[in-house]
């Protein structure tokens, strides 16, 4: 039994090493040949942003199936606390609103690098990283509260699907912020060019795909009562 | 259509800005709606469209899929509808609409 659980981690782990070191590579690949600055192939689309958008479309099935099942279960709690309970809606709209607002700038630093306005781009691609703390700070004390509140993974139906859902939907939120961050190192040491925008692009569909999943977890698990 | 016109054919900052402040004001609204009682009877569908209809601006303006090329809307929409639609079996198979109806 425990031999499965550990082997079903390590596979855990394997998938998510292989996705984030594939993502980062595709993102932060910095061609030296001018010829490879642009792989479009033959759907007129870059190579790049067709591959982002299929990752996309595998996130939709990974987070469909975690909101599913934590719809699944609601309600079927054998203990408390239930969610009208503890969960905190103004404390979570402001972080609702803190992500909806760091996409707004993700979308700025692609027109700025896009313009080849490097002052702007390094600016909103560090606000969008920054905004992407805060909301992190918001669901680390969420969390931390939560715990001290008695409703932990293993304690009812309600904490197992409410933490793997937020959770892996915060280390999404994880990813993107070191992804941006990598971006925004980029642009200081002037490897971030009008003819880089596409990597910018790519960083931004993921981080706006991140910020959709909050919109359908705010209403399906906060707001619906 | 080449990679430079979509490029050059994305909004403005400005839609950019109308389409967060309208975000924003979305998001207010369905705050806001939870504490009326007069819409409970109507509460779930009234948010899952409010919720739909922020997720449809972002992925077409902050996405650019109003804007980019078919393929990349099929390539996403398709699994979206697959997994809405697996979602959908599984909470109706647990008896998950039966507690929303209560």
């Amino acid at each position: 039994m425990a031999v499965g659980a550990l082997t079903h981690l390590a596979i855990v782990i394997a998938g998510t090493l292989v996705t984030v070191v594939g993502a980062f590579r595709l993102a932060l690949e910095h061609h030296r040949t001018p010829a490879h600055e642009h792989q479009v192939g033959s759907l007129d689309l870059d190579h790049r942003k067709v591959a982002i958008w299929v990752f996309l479309g595998s996130e939709c099935f990974f987070f469909g199936t975690l909101i599913a099942t934590y719809l699944a279960y609601k309600g079927k709690s054998v203990v408390g606390p239930e969610p009208h309970q503890i969960l905190d809606i103004p404390l979570t709209t402001i972080s609702t609103f803190d992500l909806l607002m760091s996409s707004l700038l993700m979308v700025l630093a692609l027109a700025a690098v896009q313009r080849d306005d490097r002052r702007q781009a390094r600016l909103w691609l560090f606000g969008t990283a920054f905004f992407g703390l805060i909301f992190l700070g918001f669901q680390a004390y969420e969390f931390t509260h939560f715990v001290r509140e008695g409703l932990t993974l293993q304690r009812n139906l309600f904490g197992s699907t409410f933490f793997v859902l937020t959770g892996l939907h915060g280390a999404h939120v994880t990813i993107g912020v070191v992804w941006l961050l990598c971006l925004w190192l980029l642009d200081l040491r002037g490897n971030l060019r009008v003819t880089d925008a596409i990597k910018v692009e790519v960083a931004g569909l993921y981080w706006h795909f991140v910020d959709i999943v909050w919109i359908a977890i705010f209403t399906l698990v906060y707001l619906i009562p | 259509m080449s990679e430079h016109r979509q490029n050059t054919t994305h909004a403005t900052v400005w839609t950019y800005i109308k389409v967060a402040l309208v975000l924003t004001g979305v998001t207010i609204l369905e705050v806001g709606s939870t504490y009326i009682r007069q819409l409970t009877p109507i509460i779930v569908p009234l948010l899952i469209a409010m919720s739909a209809a922020k997720f449809a601006l972002v992925l077409l303006f902050f996405m650019h899929l109003r804007y980019d090329s078919r393929v990349l809307t099929l390539l996403f929409c398709g699994p979206l509808l697959l997994a809405s639609g697996i979602g959908i079996a599984l909470m109706t198979l647990t008896g998950a609409f039966l507690v929303f109806g209560n």
